[in-house]
């Protein structure tokens, strides 16, 4: 599949933003400080970021508010009706902490578990297409969460070092969502590399019984909408390399920066080590993304020898 | 909208391949894009139409594929080898993806004939029912943003302007070979499906779950070259002949 960069964008902003709205709705930070205030205008400037890029690909974005209609069998439906419900819980606890300095449970916990929907909904876009095999499991929502539950972690650690506080609590919480994200999409990308194909040559012209089918003219000498959108095809050697580097810059790099800022407990360090840590997990995170978007072949593909 | 008709669609309207008859002139691709880029909805446009890279909107291709028995490596001295034509357009699913994945209700399927359609007015052109669809059926217009696909001709099928022989999709009626055959696949006593019948018509990647509508009938067994070079061509060989040819042949032969 292509890696239209407005999509992986949306995916990695929208993500990271409703894991920070999600950590701040459970009242981690203490809404007094300037640095737990300015953590609910990033998460709300990552989210409206993230679905703003989404629409960048649209044909006609004018008629987006049509996409609110058809939430009874589109998840794409469902994940718009969620993302502005969502902002209903969210702005009004970004009001409480920002104007009120304080935090409600109830309605902090209420943005948690939509944020989760949301995100779930997200997910299931990609994951409900039997097109295309390697997205359509299971551990494809399982890894936006648990992706969206630690970049939510790790950027409320860094809030929690800036505000002068200990961010320990946190950054314990991290290590293991980083661990479980990472291992998940460990099963992911074990489960897509182990993929027997659902459909092949074969089995899209039927004539398998015949013998063994290759393509031996495509209908166009050149491309056309369906090969650009869908044929994008990344090296073996390139997917491994890059889903390394992944884990490097989006795992291990932010765990060890953790600790660092966990020992350090406090000061100029803590803060720089868990500053970096999230850039370094952004970083793991759109090559994760783009690597999500270019390994996946599309069934169609059988028709055009890719 | 985008939720599938719940019961059967009491017709559906469809095309059926015959893969032993294409020949892969393309003309359906031709009168396919000449009607549809009038008719139905916002034209099909190319893009850079005139330079190096052009490319357009098409909702009915036609791929060539080789297939290549066991052990068979040289088309024509391997059996069954043989190259095959295959056009394809939308298939017109029971179990529509492109449907159900639409979020604004722009693309559904019509209870009354099963024909899957957009509606263009709705359309945001998100491009998740291409993403959706197995069979490559369905082509984002880049200059009208919206997403394009084969209407079964509606504009021409129903309508009563055009004489009865016309009154069937474009690609229908300009094939050549007789290849392409459209009708009602739900009445068993229909043309089209006697034709599955007889000839084992099946259906494309039935794995994927969509319950296509239409057919493609495979192509025929196909006799090797080699059983036909077993009779040679005998020139000497005069047996047979009667009246003025056997008295030449006695001539020419005495002289």
């Amino acid at each position: 599949m292509h890696p239209a960069p407005s999509i992986i964008l949306f995916t990695t902003l929208s993500g990271m933003g409703y894991g920070l709205a999600a950590v701040l709705g459970l009242g981690l930070l203490d809404p007094t400080m300037i640095g737990t205030k300015v953590a609910y205008a990033l998460a709300l400037a990552l989210i409206s970021g993230g679905l703003l890029a989404s629409t960048l690909h649209l044909g006609n974005p004018q008629r987006a508010w049509r996409a609110l209609s058809q939430w009874r069998s589109s998840w794409l439906s469902r994940e718009g009706v969620m993302a502005i419900l969502t902002f209903a819980p969210l702005t009004f606890s970004a009001w409480l902490a920002a104007i009120e300095g304080r935090h409600v449970v109830a309605v902090g916990l209420l943005g948690t578990v939509m944020c989760g929907v949301t995100v779930y909904c997200t997910a299931m876009i990609y994951a409900s297409l039997r097109s295309i095999q390697a997205w359509n499991t299971g551990l494809t929502p399982l890894c936006y969460l648990l992706f969206a539950a630690a970049g939510g972690l790790l950027l409320a650690t860094a809030f929690a070092f800036v505000n002068g506080g200990n961010g320990a609590l946190p950054a314990a919480l991290a290590l293991p969502a980083l661990a479980a994200a990472w291992v998940a999409k460990n099963a992911w990308w074990t489960r897509l590399r182990m993929l027997a194909p659902l459909s092949t040559p074969e089995s899209a012209t039927g004539l398998g019984h015949i013998g063994h089918v290759r393509l031996f003219e495509r209908p166009h000498i050149n491309d056309n909408y369906l090969t650009r959108e869908m044929g994008f095809k990344v090296a073996r050697k390139h997917a491994a390399k890059l889903s390394k580097l992944a884990m490097l810059a989006g795992g291990a790099l932010p765990m060890l920066l953790l600790i660092v800022a966990a020992v350090a407990g406090q000061g100029t360090l803590a803060i720089f080590a868990a500053v970096f840590a999230v850039a370094g997990y952004a970083l793991g995170l759109v090559v994760e993304r783009w690597l999500f978007f270019a390994e996946a072949r599309h069934a169609v593909m059988n028709y055009y020898g890719g | 909208m985008t939720s599938l008709p719940s019961l059967p669609t009491p017709k559906k309207l469809g095309l059926v391949i015959d893969l032993d008859v294409c020949v892969g002139c393309h003309a359906c691709v031709i009168s396919c894009k000449e009607w549809n880029t009038g008719g139905y909805g916002a034209a099909l446009s190319d893009q850079n139409p005139y330079g190096a890279d052009v490319s357009g909107t098409f909702l009915n291709r036609i791929h060539t594929f080789e297939v290549v028995p066991e052990g068979g490596q040289v088309i024509g001295e391997a059996g069954e080898a043989r190259i095959v034509h295959f056009p394809k357009s939308c298939l017109h699913c029971e179990d529509a993806p492109c449907v159900t994945v639409c979020p604004t209700g722009a693309s559904y399927k019509r209870a009354e004939d099963g024909i899957v359609l957009v509606d263009e007015s709705k359309c945001i052109g998100c491009g998740l029912c291409a993403w959706s669809c197995a069979y490559g059926a369905r082509e984002m217009d880049l200059a009208a943003g919206v997403m394009k696909k084969c209407t079964l001709c509606v504009d021409r099928i129903y309508n009563e302007t055009l004489q009865e022989i016309d009154r069937v999709p474009s690609c229908v009626r300009t094939c050549p070979a007789n290849a392409r055959h459209y009708g009602d696949l739900a009445d068993p006593a229909s043309d089209v499906s006697r034709m599955v019948a007889e000839r084992g018509g099946y259906d494309l990647m039935p794995e994927q779950g969509t319950r296509p509508t239409n057919k493609y009938l495979p192509p025929r067994p196909r006799k090797p070259l080699a059983a036909s070079a077993g009779s040679p061509v005998l020139a000497e060989n005069t047996d047979g002949a009667k009246g003025f040819f056997a008295w030449l042949d006695g001539m020419l032969d005495r002289i």
